[in-house]
């Protein structure tokens, strides 16, 4: 929590310049092609597209066709997308539909309209 | 494993899957339903994880039934090291492919819901831990868990749902472990979904000591005992102990055994105890209960059987050096492998355990007779009508297997129908009853029958002597003066003997004055005959001096005719 404050404060004071040192590295955990899958890549992708223009690295895994992954980053509902950097470990489960929970659980930044 | 001949006695109208704890499978006929959830419900630390565990370990190393063990609560090596102590080894397990341990780790605070979601993630690695190793049997420890990760109620309920559906359409046989709540059985009321097999595992203390109890709720679609039946956990996993068996049914022997007391076999009978008999000693302190017992332990042990003596109140050594005073020697019995003695406080744990002891050791051992010596004393950690049932499950445990057994109980009564021991009179195929005995200043102990069923056996009282050469029974002396023993009997026995030497010592002195008058007599009567023959000669002389003189007589008579007639002619010729 430490470290997300301080990010914070910086980004406050050279926003550019520092934003572009953050980088954000994302899994989406789907099952498949149902329609919560299909809303949440549409709208993680729609966000990332918003606010973290090149500063994100998203893989979608289909449990599908690689199960074994599963266990690896504890997921249990689907859609799941977990934050893997920056630390700490974050994962928002559901659709996405509410941006500003995702974008407060990610804990990115919006850049304003 | 345990026997499993109560499983074909009861019709097996369902699959099952055996769980392979011993105990559990006799009473529901042969396990968890086959291809459906299991609940298994119970407070925390009333053992529903290991129940679980070994669920899975006993399918995969004896029914050849891979598992999945997907635990909500514990890491995997938490969980291997929690049941290393119990002798499951889930590293090699694991290793061989036989089981998967998979730990969902949920963390409410990294995790935001937003949004509809579904749990498919959860059977995706179940499906995946399931099809890896072929398992077809799953444990979920405690799914519960999940309503503590997760806001969405409505979402996790419907998902659960769909999830047992899942497993029943999976085939596989799965466990699933909720907490106890309250009122409920457990906290988010799992048994709705759950509906096939309940199991609640309760954990009781009362006096201090703790006991585990296990009851079968429900269970659809098959018999069932009804019961709480106890059961524990020891190095060796869980064993439920039925209460008692479901039938009464058990090998009856003809054969008798001695008690290593001739006297007493003699009282019997005869020949001693049938086989497999239940044998009750009671009697008040000191009366020399434990050396019957242990005489019975030394006949059996010389037969080449094995036996194995469970004391409760003395060390083996002690028991040892004891009846070595009245000549029995158990060590050679204990070298050569065939006596056995057990000793524990009674309040080392409960009951359950202690018959729980008693099950393994003679399972293992295998002998011909069991000695417990005292019941009594159990009764420091149980009620009476606890030691009852745990009697009760002993003798039908024993008798199934065709072993002797004998108690012994303290009685603190010594009126007679009031010693009713437990309760465990009715029990038992033979009570002797060794009693204190006082009387003209000094205590003996006395013995007698009170039942012995099946044979005609003997209604005296005997009395009962220990010596430096064993035990033995003598007759009590019915004299004038009522029943007498101890010394006043071989008071009785001497003044019987001395009298019976003066009687032989009168007997030949009358002997000598007979055969002196008999002598006196015969010189009597030869005496008389000497005189009978002289008066017969006397007489014979006079009838021979008769007939002489007569014939002298004839003679002269005959001369003087003779001579008259020759001098008349003299006479004549003078003339």
């Amino acid at each position: 929590m430490v470290k997300e404050s301080k990010v914070k404060k910086v980004t406050k004071g050279k926003k550019t310049a520092k934003m572009e040192e953050d980088f954000w590295e994302l899994r989406l955990y789907v099952a498949g092609n149902t329609p919560k899958s299909v809303a949440a890549i549409n709208n993680l992708k729609k966000y990332c597209a918003e606010h973290l223009v090149d500063k994100y690295k998203l893989e979608v895994i289909d449990l599908l066709v690689k199960p074994q992954l599963a266990a690896g980053d504890q997921i249990l509902a689907i859609p799941t997308l977990v934050r893997k950097v920056p630390v700490p470990i974050r994962k928002i489960i559901g659709d996405l539909s509410n941006e500003e929970k995702v974008l407060v659980g990610l804990n990115i930044r919006p850049v304003k309209k | 494993m345990p026997s499993k001949s109560n499983k074909t006695a009861l019709k097996a109208s369902l699959p099952k899957t055996p769980t392979g704890i011993s105990g559990l499978d006799e009473i529901t006929g042969g396990g968890l339903p086959k291809g459906r959830p299991s609940l298994i419900c119970g407070e925390a630390g009333s053992g529903k994880t290991l129940f679980s565990i070994e669920f899975i370990v006993r399918g995969a190393t004896e029914f050849g039934e891979p598992g999945v063990i997907m635990t909500f609560e514990e890491k995997a090596e938490e969980l291997e090291m929690n049941v290393t102590s119990l002798g499951f080894d889930l590293k090699k397990l694991q290793k061989e492919s036989k089981i998967r341990i998979d730990h969902v780790h949920i963390d409410r605070t990294e995790i935001e819901e937003t949004g509809e979601y579904d749990l498919d993630g959860l059977f995706i690695r179940l499906g995946y831990a399931i099809d890896s190793i072929g398992a077809k049997r799953v444990v979920l420890d405690t799914i519960e868990n999940l309503f503590a990760g997760l806001n969405n109620l409505g979402i996790l309920r419907a998902e659960l749902r769909r999830l047992f559906g899942w497993l029943k359409e999976k085939g596989v046989t799965a466990i699933i472990t909720g907490e106890k709540g309250e009122g409920s059985l457990t906290r988010q009321g799992l048994e709705e979904y759950v509906s096939d097999c309940v199991i609640l595992l309760d954990h009781r203390v009362a006096n201090k000591i703790s006991t585990r109890l296990l009851r079968i709720i429900k269970y659809r679609g098959s018999l069932h005992g009804t019961n709480e039946y106890p059961f524990l956990i020891d190095e060796d996993g869980i064993s439920v102990l039925p209460v008692t068996s479901l039938q009464l049914q058990g090998i009856v022997s003809t054969q008798k055994v001695s008690s290593g007391i001739p006297a007493l076999d003699n009282m019997l009978g005869g020949k001693g105890f049938y086989r497999g008999s239940s044998i009750l000693v009671s009697g008040t302190a000191g009366t020399g209960k434990t050396s019957l017992a242990a005489f019975f332990a030394n006949a059996t042990c010389l037969r080449k059987e094995r036996c194995i003596y469970f004391a409760f109140e003395e060390p083996p050594l002690q028991i040892v050096r004891n009846l070595q005073s009245i000549g029995v020697n158990l060590n050679t019995h204990i070298e050569s492998g065939l006596l056995q003695i057990h000793s524990a406080r009674p309040t080392l744990n409960g009951l359950e355990m202690h018959l729980a002891a008693i099950h393994k050791k003679v399972k293992a051992f295998k002998p011909r007779t069991v000695i417990l010596d005292p019941i009594t004393n159990l009764v420091t950690v149980g009620t009476v009508s606890e030691v009852k049932s745990f009697l009760i499950r002993l003798i039908d445990f024993l008798q199934g297997e065709n072993i002797t057994v004998l108690f012994t109980a303290l009685s603190l009564n010594t009126v007679v129908n009031e010693q009713t021991d437990e309760g465990v009179s009715s029990l038992v195929d033979v009570w002797l009853q060794v009693r204190d005995i006082e009387s003209n200043g000094e205590r003996n102990r006395g013995m007698y029958i009170m039942k012995s069923r099946g044979m005609k056996h003997s209604n005296q009282v005997r009395e009962f002597i220990i010596t430096d050469k064993g035990l033995d029974l003598v007759d009590v002396y019915l004299g004038q003066e009522g029943v007498l023993i101890g010394s006043a009997r071989e008071a009785q026995l001497l003044s019987e003997t001395t009298g019976a030497a003066l009687r032989t010592h009168a007997l030949t002195q009358k002997d000598k004055e007979i055969q002196r008058k008999r002598m006196v007599l015969e010189a009597k009567i030869s005496s008389l005959q000497e005189e009978f023959d002289s008066v017969q000669d006397q007489l014979n002389k006079v009838y021979v001096e008769e007939d002489l003189k007569k014939e002298i007589m004839e003679q002269n008579r005959k001369q003087l005719t003779q001579l008259r007639t020759s001098h008349n002619s003299d006479h004549g010729k003078r003339k």
